[in-house]
């Protein structure tokens, strides 16, 4: 590799090597069998000064998922793994809508009251119980996970079977319909044509972008995946750095809870979210981080989402049932995780390395 | 006394676990008069007959210290897959075979890509989960009945359990509990079984005392697979139809059994014996909750949640103490 | 039999090299039926490599091995185990979940009809086994409630009994057992001595060695120092030939300088211990100088380093850093308070394999910064540069990930990132081990012309002759204890005497 380092530092070499290479292969062969299959696919129209199309729905539908994908990337980064996304967006959503109107959970009262345009609690108060409720999840996973030292799967097995009982308590048991129209802002309201979530989505993003880049978070989070032993040795405190990925991802998934909730209208705590955590996993897989943890790119596991949101649509879009994706999905992600293995990546770089060799001779 | 004690220390979750069952038992007879029937205890067994067989293959995976979150979903796979195959008329005997096989080669398939190519067993198993809900989906997507006459011959021929009267069970919990006993000799009287343990203990001492980890741990996953085929035909007998819904998150039930039965998910100990009362503690709180009635179903799952949190509690205090003396 | 004398295993002019690292060279060794034959030596000496290349770990560069007289090559460790090579290592292979019967006899066990385990055979049989190396415990308990030593015995009984063992490789089987567990160990290698098994017995534990074994073959730097008849080697010339004196010359290197007037006490410990590792110990640095802790492996050298960086916590005594006692023990409050360490397992607790030079080293600082005081991309390349000049490892580039370098520049890596953090105390954990003999020397300069900066530094080598080429003074262990202070001029001979102790 140092020997002829010099003559390959051509753009495409480094693009090759670059995280983002992979997933935008994966997400270009989509478009690609969408142009030639769906071409409707493409169209981005302008509807009551917002825009539509496949695409916009993209980001648009995709928002939760990309937010639970940047969370999910932070706890894989440090060896974990989160199972409890799913649950958790269920819980921050069961809260919006209980604080909304309380009364959503009794059947006894009449549909005037439940179906009236007004919120017993201030929109900031709700928004924050929202959030507040994932993160304590996070934090609770965390305390798990690096105090209690349960392996990260089982700990988040925990609450990925418990949190979808505690969500139903708290909607005692109802599928909670939700009448306060500026709840619906954040799901479905446009700024600028654009829909909110896409802001929602930046915004986190760049608050994701900023601790990993701009503050020592993503160095630590990176060396305590490669190796804990070695972080602690040298004067860090890997335990709080464990802590503070579960609750950025518990975070992620509250926000992504506040937007599916406010996007459906609803909070159904049986059914909100549910498979979110195998979306989020594959989104961080086809993102190119490994399972075990270490080296990680945020922007390539929000790609990652990308491809699963684009692959989804477009699914859809050519008649698959939703039902029958699920088992196109497994395929995928198997094929994605082979891929990525060591065998068959040295295979390919071999198989470029072996032609650029041939070209030069 | 040392006896007792080394005994109590040996066997500590298990009789835990033994314990809380009657004392939930003791606290629902209590509570609610017609809970106190002989045929209530045995609807436990009618109720749970595929959790049971679900369980007693997770036992064995777990044990391994691998985990398989795809027996819910291949329930559903397998019950719509029987329910389908029986409406074109095949012979139900030829469709239990098929479906077993199914359910083989299904585990094989994951056990050889976590073992040859090294994938975490949850992420291999839970790809499986969503392969098989999925394509039950693609099989029907709505629920189809079966109307085979030897299916429900089988639904519906009581067992009278001796020594009760007019108390019974069908034909599935036996399948269930004969299992059950098959499973405890071979992990018990079996090289294989043995080697379970082993390998659950240390995969790479299990290697270096040159006993055959790949064979074992293909061996248990296609088990795996097979109980949950197995499970999936019980399911589907049952309540005469197949559906892609079915069995929602029951791996999760199956797991918490495991663990509420005292089998670590550290790997290396456990027995099927404590999968039998995990069964049954989660049964028990489903049949108190129905009993109640005002209360819903979502108590079970805070419920064994909140159990199984403590039984990992109890497992590291006394398997980690142990490990350490 | 009458074969006593016969050979079972001759190894010839062994040679086997590592990148950067001559771990073999030319190594004659011979193993007779029936003796217990002690390999010493100390780190890095080559005994590791050498037990490597008889069970088929490692194949030899040049170089030819006799088995039972016949030449053979071992393939594999598997293969090692099939013609009755078997190692019982200090870790034990097993599984402590089992009994030990399973233990002994899993893959062999009495079966009845049908392939069921006849678990009453099965436990007789081991019962059998067991009393035969005269241990007589219940076989049907799990392996886990039973001491190392009867684990180890445990290991060696399957060797046996599976393998036909006639080559028992004993791989410091005693280093963390107390004197009545390890006599249990040496009970049942005096009983297998006398059935003509040959034995290699690795230990750092002197009297042990003295206390089991018929001769000794001594390694160092690789090299083959001799063979000898225990009964005809006093300790002391034992340890001089295992420490001895290395060939390697070395410019002049002169001492820290010491000015007793500017110097003060850095760290000061009273009653420092912590059970299993330290006995409690009294110890104080002072600024400006190099403290040498000379001792063998397993003599406590490494349990100080960890008390006084916070890896452990100790049971009793106390730390007082510049006059502030010590109430919180982590790596990190080391860390602000100028105390590095550069531990001795360089992959497991060292290096970041899969960060970056520059990452590796502003780890530690960036850590004393806190999380939100980042350094940036353009000062990370400054002070990784800064180091790399300064300490001279040679990569292409700061880029390069720190798993791809040589031994050498690992550890030159994770110095530089504790000279990153400026500490006042730097303590180095066998810093020079696996590392060739220029870069050896240049770790050593390093050291004192940090000291003559006023940093102060201890010294932990299991290398004399560098703990006497950089100390200013040298605190001998022993046993987890603290045996004695010595001045830094002191001689060769004066150390090993307190290391080899009164006897």
């Amino acid at each position: 590799m140092d020997t002829n380092s010099e003559n390959k530092t051509s753009f495409f070499h480094r693009f090759r090597k670059s995280r983002l290479f992979w997933p935008l292969v994966a997400l270009a062969l989509i478009l690609i069998f969408d142009a030639i299959y769906a071409p409707g696919f493409f169209k981005i129209g302008i509807l009551d000064g917002h825009l539509y199309g496949n695409l916009i729905d993209v980001f648009n539908n995709g928002a939760p998922l990309i937010l639970v994908a940047i969370g999910m990337t932070m706890v894989i980064a440090t060896g974990g793994v989160d199972l409890s996304v799913g649950a958790v967006i269920a819980i921050s959503a069961a809260m919006g809508a209980v604080l909304i109107n309380p009364a959503f959970g009794n059947e006894l009262i009449s549909n005037e009251i439940l179906t009236q345009n007004v919120s017993k609690t201030p929109l900031p108060l709700i928004v924050l119980a929202n959030l507040g409720a994932g993160t304590a999840c996070g934090l609770w996973n965390g305390f798990l996970v690096s105090r209690a030292k349960i392996q990260p799967m089982v700990a988040t097995l925990i609450l990925m079977v418990a949190g979808r009982g505690l969500a139903q308590l708290i909607t005692n048991g109802q599928i909670m319909t939700i009448y306060y129209t500026p709840y619906f802002f954040f799901g479905n309201g446009f700024i600028l044509g654009i829909p909110v979530a896409m802001y929602i989505v930046a915004a986190v993003l760049l608050l994701a972008w900023f601790l990993v880049r701009k503050t020592s978070i993503g160095l630590f989070v990176e060396s305590v995946g490669i190796n804990d032993k070695s972080t602690y040795y040298s004067g860090i405190s890997e335990k709080n750095v464990k802590l503070l990925a579960y609750t950025f991802c518990g975070f992620c998934a509250a926000v992504a809870g506040l937007i599916l909730s406010s996007y459906v209208h609803s909070a159904d705590a049986n059914n909100i979210g549910s498979n979110y955590e195998l979306d989020a996993i594959l989104s961080v897989v086809i993102g190119g981080t490994l399972m075990a943890g270490g080296r990680f790119s945020l922007l390539a596991s929000v790609i990652g989402a990308v491809v699963i949101r684009t692959f989804t649509i477009t699914m859809y879009t050519i008649g698959v049932p939703a039902n029958a994706l699920l088992a196109a999905k497994a395929v995928l992600v198997l094929l994605v995780i082979l891929l990525y293995s060591e065998q068959s990546r040295r295979l390919i770089n071999s198989l470029f390395e072996g032609k650029k060799e041939r070209r030069d001779a | 006394m040392h006896r007792i004690k080394k005994f109590l220390f040996k066997n500590g979750p298990l009789l835990a676990t033994i314990l809380i069952f009657f004392i939930v038992y003791a606290i629902g007879g209590q509570l609610y008069p017609a809970m106190r029937k002989p045929q209530v205890f045995f609807n436990l067994f009618i109720n749970n007959a595929s959790l049971l067989i679900i369980s007693i293959g997770m036992t064995l995976v777990v044990i391994m210290k691998g985990i398989d979150l795809s027996v819910g979903a291949m329930i559903a796979l397998t019950s719509v897959a029987s329910a389908a195959l029986l409406q074109q008329n095949f012979p139900p005997l030829l469709v239990i075979l098929m479906m077993t096989l199914m359910g083989i080669l299904f585990g094989l398939t994951m056990g050889a890509i976590t073992h040859y190519l090294k994938v975490e067993a949850f992420v291999v198993t839970l790809m499986g989960q969503f392969f098989a809900r999925g394509m039950a989906y693609v099989i029907n997507r709505s629920s189809i009945t079966i109307t085979d006459d030897f299916y429900k011959f089988l639904a519906l021929t009581k067992i009278h359990v001796p020594f009760f009267e007019n108390a019974y069970v069908y034909i599935t919990s036996l399948v269930a509990i004969v299992l059950l006993v098959v499973t405890f000799i071979i992990l018990v009287f079996t090289r294989f079984g043995r080697t379970v343990y082993a390998i659950g203990n240390n995969e790479q001492s299990a290697l270096l005392m040159g006993l055959p980890v790949a064979r074992t741990k293909l061996i248990v996953y296609a088990f795996s697979g097979f109980c949950s085929a197995l499970a999936g035909i019980v399911f589907s007998i049952s309540l005469t139809s197949g559906f892609g819904g079915y069995a929602l998150s029951m791996e999760m039930d199956a797991i918490a059994s495991v663990v509420i039965g005292g089998t670590a998910l550290t790997g290396g100990v456990g027995n099927v014996f404590g999968t039998l009362f995990g069964v049954l503690i989660n049964g028990i709180i489903v049949t108190i909750l129905q009993f109640n009635g005002t209360l819903t179903s979502w108590w079970t799952r805070i419920g064994v949640g909140i159990l199984t949190l403590i039984f990992i509690g109890i497992q590291s205090l006394f398997y980690v103490r142990k490990k350490h003396t | 039999m009458a074969a006593n004398n016969h050979e079972i295993l001759r190894i010839e002019n062994i040679s086997k090299s590592f990148p950067g690292v001559q771990a073999l060279q030319n190594v004659n060794f011979c193993l007779k039926k029936g003796e217990i034959h002690a390999l010493v030596g100390e780190n890095g000496a080559g005994k590791s490599t050498l037990i490597k290349v008889m069970t088929g770990v490692e194949k030899p560069d040049q170089g030819r091995m006799l088995y039972d007289g016949v030449e053979m090559k071992i393939k594999s460790p598997q293969h090692a185990n099939n013609i009755g090579i078997s190692t019982v290592y200090q870790e034990v292979n097993l599984c402590t979940n089992l009994s030990v019967a399973e233990n002994i006899l899993l893959g062999r066990e009495p079966r009845q009809f049908g392939g069921k385990i006849n678990w009453k055979a099965m436990n007789t049989r081991a019962k059998e086994i067991m009393l035969g190396l005269d241990v007589d415990i219940d076989v049907k308990a799990p392996l886990a409630t039973f001491s190392t030593a009867i684990q180890q015995i445990t290991a060696i009984a399957r060797a046996l009994e599976i393998s036909s063992t006639k080559v028992l490789i004993l791989d410091e089987p005693t280093s963390s057992l107390d004197v009545r567990e390890s006599d249990l160990i040496f009970q049942c290698m005096r009983k297998l001595r006398e059935t003509g098994v040959g034995i290699i017995f690795i230990t750092h534990f002197i009297n042990q060695i003295y206390e089991v074994s018929d001769r000794i073959t001594v390694l160092r730097n690789g090299k083959l120092v001799g063979t000898y008849d225990t009964e005809n080697l006093p300790t002391i010339s034992l340890i001089q030939k295992m420490i001895g004196r290395s060939l390697a010359e070395y410019e002049d290197m002169e001492k820290a300088k010491q000015d007793p007037d500017k110097q003060q006490v850095l760290i000061e410990t009273n009653n420092l211990g912590r059970s299993g590792t330290v006995q409690p110990t009294d110890l104080t640095l002072k600024t400006g100088e190099v403290v040498g802790m000379a001792g063998l492996l397993g003599s406590g050298r490494t349990g100080v380093a960890k008390l006084i960086f916070g890896v452990e916590e100790p049971d009793t005594g106390d730390i007082r850093v510049d006059n502030q006692p010590v109430d919180k023990h982590s790596p990190h409050e080391s860390l602000l308070r100028g105390i590095a360490l550069c531990p001795e397992d360089r992959k497991e607790s060292g290096i970041l394999g899969d960060l970056t030079i520059r990452e590796n080293i502003i780890l530690a600082m960036q850590a004393r910064m806190g999380w939100f005081k980042y350094l940036n991309k353009k000062q990370q390349y400054e002070i990784a540069q800064k180091y790399i000049d300064m300490l001279n490892i040679s990569t292409p580039s700061s880029d390069q990930l720190v798993k791809n370098l040589s031994g050498g520049n690992q550890q030159k890596v994770i110095l530089a990132r504790w000279l990153a953090t400026h500490p006042k105390l730097l303590i180095l954990d066998e810093p020079t081990r696996g590392i060739d003999v220029g870069t050896k020397a240049e770790i050593q300069k390093l050291v004192i012309s940090l000291a003559n900066e006023g940093m102060s530094c201890m010294f932990i080598s299991s290398e004399l002759e560098e703990v006497m080429r950089t100390s200013n003074r040298i605190v001998v262990m022993r046993d987890q204890e603290k045996v004695t202070e010595l001045p830094g001029d002191t001689t060769e001979h004066n150390i090993m005497q307190a290391i080899a102790g009164a006897d």
